[in-house]
């Protein structure tokens, strides 16, 4: 054992068994779900021991994730939270996917921080990833990453949804919380800024208010 | 004379400074202008708008997309270092345990203090805020009326550089002619609230904001401001030169390096340096006053930052300009035989009657903004425009149940996004459960700017239970005595917070707003907690008895005659406006009487 196991590290287990055993609930091969739950048991999430960027950081300096923290998925969350994050802002016509534009690097920054508010973050979005991995193999016998997008789907619909089955509800807790930081990590960046139609950010020697077109749309002009 | 250290620190000095924001910035230019030998002390380290501040980086070049952090209480690119509510090492009490009764202390340990982050809002005392007993039948008045500031105003908005118009309000004063920067023009949604609003009985005018909108007219405004004194104005003109107006792009807070903005280094320091009659010492964290046998004070102890030692700075004059509360708190840890409850406090009233300004905020979505051609809305970095107060008779009939009022402040647009600029998307399209893939982008980017928010901010008179005084236990980092905190809302504050949430509803339901949920009935909910507007003031209000009050109406302490005070602790009360302005104003006013009376060898 480390010298610092943290005092959560038990609950984190017990979480990772009770979402576990949520996962595999129905399942009809006995021992999958102990088995799994076993497998969880062994890696809890590890400690936070990073200290904060403190109170007068180089502010001008351009950071990346991992620059103030180090990061905390292992390989596979990776994977699937990269996967993760195309289902939910895939690429189209006028945009790139999330995963293109760094989004799973910045989730994980999330959940390495050492700061209260995201805390809570760092064991609903391991766990999730990990039930997420977990369900797939279950469902279709494959990894996240290595579905069909049809199969990718069937699996977010379930945890998408209004009112998720019982089995369901920390799927969805994690889901939503998951989509809204893809959400805020691809919107934060030039790529996501241009989409939503964010135009600012540049000089000029004019502010000349809004076109004719915008007051024309709202019933000034 | 530069930024020095403490070994640098010349024998003696005309005139101490604590503190480098707004009031300290002020005093410091008034006086050395007029060729006063002047040493300013600042508890934070040096700071340089010109190649410290972050104005173009995006949250994506930050930690956690730039948001809020217990090391960087307003995110990462604002440019308050070292600052916060809560600073480790700097601790502060509450005495009250219920969440109401909280105050929230923000601290800026840095140069020029909080003028480097804030809204630059810059809206005048009305003759009614001065006087509120005389008004309302509450609070205190002032020893001082609207019209001996009224010159004050229009010198600090001539020098730092306002942007607004005249409205002709009832209780918002014009500024004289010549002296405001032309107003920016509108956005849509502030267009949109200016044709709507009147529906719910408001009105939407251009807000005044310290940011140059156009380059200051750097011929005429020295000779105005310093008339025959040919070195202050050459040194101004030089200063006004070095400004450049808004470029329109970034956010005001995270401060200006092309200097658009007041800031005190950019538009005080800077001149005041140049004179060669200042010295600026950073990382001095004040301590005490002290006196010499006479009871006069004559200089300051301080800790050395850089080296953990005690320094100690002569003056023949001493001006406390540390921020209300700090200046409170150095004067009731200056204790001696002579003045056994803290220095200039024989009138008992020191630390007491706090304010804070009496806010609330609600928002909704508008839906015709959804599909608005895209645009750049950046601007002046913050608001164009906002709603005054204009319900006097209805004060007048006294049916509010509240003193003085309110004014609305929103900065609509189409902001830079954060992390939150997606959220609830679905909701707003009707869709159940949560919505991801494409159907979410379209959604994204229907919805993105199409929220409107009003944050209030009125009125506070004095009461007898906002105060503060040394906690008995408890000292900070340094070893200093720490302040403890009691704080009451009365009904006046309860009875305002209530017609703010009602009459922003009323307002978002005339621009044809949609709410996620009703506005908030119980006002305690509602309310923001003490302090955290940061516009504490009080704490050495001024009077004309000296038997009620710290200071006369020069913020000069009844008790001892040089020693000042140059920041919001001698206000009376908190108007509906924002208090910076009149603190620069105060300051200009003092440091006018206080070289008369150096002048006259009355001090």
């Amino acid at each position: 054992m480390p010298p610092h196991v943290p005092l959560s590290a038990p609950l984190d287990r017990r979480a990772a068994i009770q979402w576990m055993l949520t996962a595999t609930a129905g399942l009809s091969i006995p021992g999958t779900a102990s088995a799994q739950a076993q497998s969880a048991a062994k890696s809890p999430i590890p400690p936070i021991t990073a200290k904060g960027y403190g109170p007068d950081p180089d502010i001008v300096k351009i950071y990346n994730p991992g620059d103030v923290w180090p990061l905390t998925f292992t390989d596979a969350q990776r994977r699937t939270a990269t996967a993760l994050c195309d289902v939910i802002l895939p690429a189209d016509e006028t945009s790139p996917a999330a995963s293109a534009v760094g989004v799973p690097a910045f989730i994980d920054e999330w959940v390495s921080s050492p700061y209260p508010e995201q805390a809570p973050d760092r064991p609903l979005i391991i766990e999730g990833l990990d039930w997420i991995h977990a369900e797939s193999q279950r469902r279709f016998q494959l990894p996240f990453p290595d579905l069909q997008p049809a199969q990718q789907t069937a699996i977010c619909d379930d945890i998408a949804a209004a009112k998720p089955k019982p089995e369901h509800k920390k799927p969805a807790a994690f889901f939503k919380r998951y989509r809204d930081l893809t959400a805020g990590g691809y919107y934060t960046t030039p790529e996501g800024m241009k989409d939503i139609g964010y135009r600012g950010n540049v000089t000029s020697a004019t502010f000349d208010g809004p076109p004719l077109e915008a007051l024309k749309h709202v019933g000034l002009a | 004379m530069p930024v020095i250290s403490a070994e640098k620190a010349q024998s003696t000095y005309d005139v101490v400074i604590v503190g480098s924001g707004a009031g300290g910035g002020q005093t410091a230019y008034t006086l050395t202008m007029e060729g006063v030998k002047v040493l300013m002390l600042e508890a934070g380290r040096s700071f340089d708008p010109a190649t410290e501040v972050a104005m173009f980086q995006l949250p994506s070049h930050a930690p956690l997309r730039g948001t809020k952090t217990p090391d960087k209480q307003y995110g990462f690119h604002d440019s308050s270092i070292h600052s916060g509510w809560d600073i480790p090492g700097e601790p502060y009490s509450n005495a009250g345990t219920k969440p109401e009764d909280q105050f929230k202390w923000w601290r800026q340990r840095m140069m020029g203090g909080r003028t480097n982050h804030w809204g630059r809002i810059s809206l005048r005392n009305g003759p009614y805020d001065f006087k509120p007993r005389t008004v309302y039948g509450a609070g205190f008045d002032w020893p001082i009326t609207y019209d001996d500031v009224a010159p004050y105003y229009d010198k600090v908005e001539m020098l730092i550089g306002v942007f607004g118009s005249n409205e002709g309000l009832e209780n918002s004063p014009d500024s004289s002619p010549g002296v405001l920067l032309p107003p920016p023009k509108f956005r849509v949604g502030e267009l949109y609230a200016q044709k709507h609003a009147p529906k719910a009985g408001m009105k939407v005018t251009p807000i005044h904001r310290a940011v140059l909108s156009v380059p200051q007219d750097a011929e005429k405004i020295p000779a105005r401001l310093h008339p025959g004194n040919p070195k202050a104005q050459a040194i101004l003109a030089d200063s006004m030169r070095g400004r450049a107006p808004c470029f329109w792009a970034t956010d005001c807070h995270r401060g200006c390096s092309i200097r658009a903005n007041y800031d005190s280094q950019t538009v005080h320091l800077r001149p005041a340096l140049a004179t060669g009659n200042l010295d600026i010492l950073p990382n001095a964290m004040a301590r005490e006053v002290t006196l010499s046998k006479d009871g006069k004070a004559n200089g300051i102890t301080f800790i050395d930052k850089t080296t953990g030692q005690e320094g100690h700075v002569k003056g023949r004059v001493i001006v406390l300009a540390a921020s209300s509360q700090e200046s409170v708190r150095l004067l009731l840890n200056s204790k001696s035989t002579l003045f056994p409850q803290g220095l200039a406090n024989s009138s008992g009233k020191l630390g007491k009657y706090i304010t804070d300004s009496v806010g609330s905020s609600f928002s909704a979505h508008i839906p015709a903004f959804e599909g608005m051609p895209l645009h750049n809305e950046d601007g002046a970095g913050g608001p164009h425009a906002y709603v005054p107060w204009t319900q006097h008779a209805l004060n007048r009939k006294g049916e509010l149940g509240f003193p003085g009022g309110y004014h609305l402040e929103f900065n609509p647009g189409r902001h830079m996004p954060n992390m939150t600029v997606a959220n609830g998307a679905e909701r707003l399209a009707g869709r159940s459960g949560t919505s991801y893939g494409r159907q979410f982008k379209e959604d994204a980017r229907r919805f993105y700017g199409c929220r409107i928010g009003f944050g209030a901010q009125g009125t506070m008179l004095p009461n007898d239970g906002s105060f503060c005084e040394i906690d008995p236990n408890l000292k900070d980092q340094w070893g200093i005595p720490v302040l403890r905190f009691h704080w009451k809302w009365t009904e006046h504050e309860l009875n305002q917070v209530r017609h703010q949430q009602q009459r922003i509803a009323e307002l978002l339901e005339a621009l044809g707003g949609h709410f996620s949920k009703p506005p908030e009935t119980d006002p305690l909910k509602a309310i923001r907690n003490g302090g955290t507007v940061i516009h504490e003031v009080g704490g050495a209000i001024m009077g004309a008895d000296a038997a009620t009050s710290v200071t006369n109406q020069w913020s000069q302490t009844w008790d001892v005659k040089n020693l000042f005070l140059a920041d919001g602790a001698p206000f009376a009360s908190t108007a509906d406006k924002n208090p910076t302005l009149t603190i620069m104003a105060l300051a200009w006013r003092m440091a006018d009487h206080l070289m008369d009376e150096l002048k006259k060898g009355n001090i």
